[in-house]
């Protein structure tokens, strides 16, 4: 398979001294799951955030489909970031705005200014919403204001936005985070599931590496903005998450070894 | 250890009381102000307040020409705030840190915002008579400002508090800076928008009064005309109109408030 995003030798300095990635290094292919995982501050919201330019790098580059992010204009910047879905933690949806509202914001990179002031979509993009947020469970909810559902509920309209606007690859940052275990994986199950049938490039950040094993085709441990582990979940040793959590691995509460055997 | 943590925070606390009363001896003492007389002079005041100023029957019927008064007044309050909104959205969408394009606009917004906010409205009002004169077009540009400057800084902080994550969502769909002000900014900002308007709709009435004093038109003015005749009977009349008033916005405007948020 070809790759679809190659990040190449890419460093990101914030002020005069710290540095938030340094030399990152990684290809995915098209259709890939690849986790990347990692402690707090390692700099996996940074390296996402680099992808689509939401930070801009300090030196590298990134191509995304045969072009390289880091050079672009305005313009094409956006129509880059049509075909990247980003997913977010907090779900960063508009609160007071109905969930078919939210959802169809997926496709306001491809309108002209004046519809997209006006929010005018087409019968076939709300066909489309529906049908999408139908997929994702969200069928009953379609008209209630995305302050009144729950966490999980959220995030799915968080991926709903993403997918309208028919991405090839999507950016998850820490997607179930702030999710109780049940919601997390009702959510996993839907990236794995967008992944396998839909052929979309899933690249996430996670905090937990069970899931991280469980779900991905492939795994960046980060440490301190480097990349020191990259490979098959099957490979990944108690030493190589040693390296990624540092000393942190001692009191890890869960046994490698056991998640293999399941 | 701990015990003298405590007996720090004890210190703390005593030297600022200390500190307080030291400020007023001085300003007491600075003024030549005599506690003893000014607090046995509030019942005098109120048993002149209670034989004089009352409206009588005959005052009532100057109440057609006082309710005019107080319709200009209510108008120009309304006027000048929906106006200065107007503005305040434009400056705040250019100098909010979510919504803002470039650094130096950004602070250019800022500065012209904060410069008008310092300046109290009375002062506008005094500015501005230099130039228009005792009309209520003074009164007008003194709350637009007042409004205007309150307002765009009320306006940034509501931006940046309700939108500032939902406008990062937008971004990265490849939206343009429109669709993102339009589809995410004013709907996520737009309650609390109209909630600030409401209250410097209230605040621009009591200022108006005030206002009016100084530029000669409006309720102010009225009541300022009606107590230098000494005719306390429709100066009071005046007063509780203007109470009266301030009343039923305040009850409207919640009520408003409630059913939006």
């Amino acid at each position: 398979m070809a790759a679809l995003l190659e990040v190449n030798h890419v460093s990101k300095q914030f002020g005069k001294d710290t540095k938030a990635l340094k030399d990152v290094h990684f290809s995915v292919a098209e259709g890939e799951f690849v986790s990347i995982i990692g402690p707090s501050g390692a700099g996996k919201s940074t390296l996402l955030r680099c992808i689509n330019r939401m930070v801009d790098a300090t030196s590298g580059e990134i191509i995304f489909d045969n072009r390289n992010v880091l050079d672009l204009k305005k313009k094409e910047l956006k129509t880059i970031r049509t075909k990247i879905g980003m997913v977010f933690q907090h779900y960063n949806l508009v609160n007071r705005l109905s969930v078919i509202e939210n959802a169809l914001h997926g496709k306001l990179g491809n309108k002209s200014a004046l519809a997209g002031v006006l929010g005018l979509y087409s019968i076939d993009e709300k066909e489309e919403a529906m049908k999408i947020l139908n997929a994702l469970g969200l069928a009953d909810l379609i008209y209630k204001r995305a302050d009144q559902l729950s966490g999980g509920q959220k995030q799915r309209v968080g991926i709903a936005r993403a997918l309208l606007q028919n991405p090839r690859m999507l950016l998850c940052d820490e997607p179930i985070a702030s999710l109780d275990p049940g919601s997390a994986k009702v959510i996993m199950d839907h990236l794995k599931n967008i992944s396998t049938n839909w052929g979309i490039t899933i690249l996430v950040n996670l905090h937990q590496v069970d899931v991280a094993l469980k779900y991905s085709d492939r795994i960046i441990g980060i440490n301190n903005g480097q990349v020191v582990y990259n490979g098959s979940p099957k490979n990944l040793t108690k030493d190589d998450i040693q390296l990624i959590y540092g000393s942190e691995a001692e009191d890890l509460i869960f046994d490698v070894g056991g998640i293999h055997a399941s | 250890m701990r015990a003298d943590y405590f007996a720090k925070k004890k210190r703390n606390t005593l030297s600022v009381l200390l500190i307080l009363t030291v400020i007023t001896l001085v300003s007491i003492f600075i003024t030549e102000y005599n506690v003893v007389k000014g607090i046995t002079s509030v019942p005098t005041a109120v048993q002149w307040a209670l034989s004089n100023f009352y409206p009588t029957k005959e005052s009532l019927s100057k109440l057609p020409d006082i309710l005019e008064k107080l319709k200009e007044t209510l108008l120009v309050s309304i006027a000048a705030s929906t106006v200065g909104a107007v503005f305040a959205l434009f400056f705040s969408i250019l100098g909010s840190n979510t919504t803002g394009v470039n650094p130096l606009i950004k602070s250019v917004c800022r500065s012209i915002a904060t410069f008008f906010r310092n300046i109290d409205v009375a002062a506008w009002a005094m500015i501005l008579l230099f130039s228009f004169g005792q009309s209520s077009l003074t009164g007008y540009f003194a709350l637009f400002f007042g409004s205007f400057g309150f307002l765009t800084r009320a306006f940034t902080e509501t931006i940046d508090e309700a939108s500032g994550s939902s406008v990062e969502a937008l971004k990265a769909t490849g939206a343009g800076y429109l669709s993102v002000i339009f589809q995410s900014v004013i709907p996520a900002s737009l309650p609390q928008m109209i909630s600030w308007v409401l209250f410097v709709i209230e605040t621009n009435i009591r200022s108006a009064t005030l206002i009016g004093l100084l530029t000669g038109s409006g309720i102010g003015f009225t009541f300022n005309l009606y107590y230098k005749n000494l005719s306390y009977d429709i100066a009071s009349l005046v007063v509780i109109v203007i109470a009266f008033t301030i009343l039923s916005i305040e009850f409207v405007s919640n009520y408003v408030r409630r059913a939006i948020l």
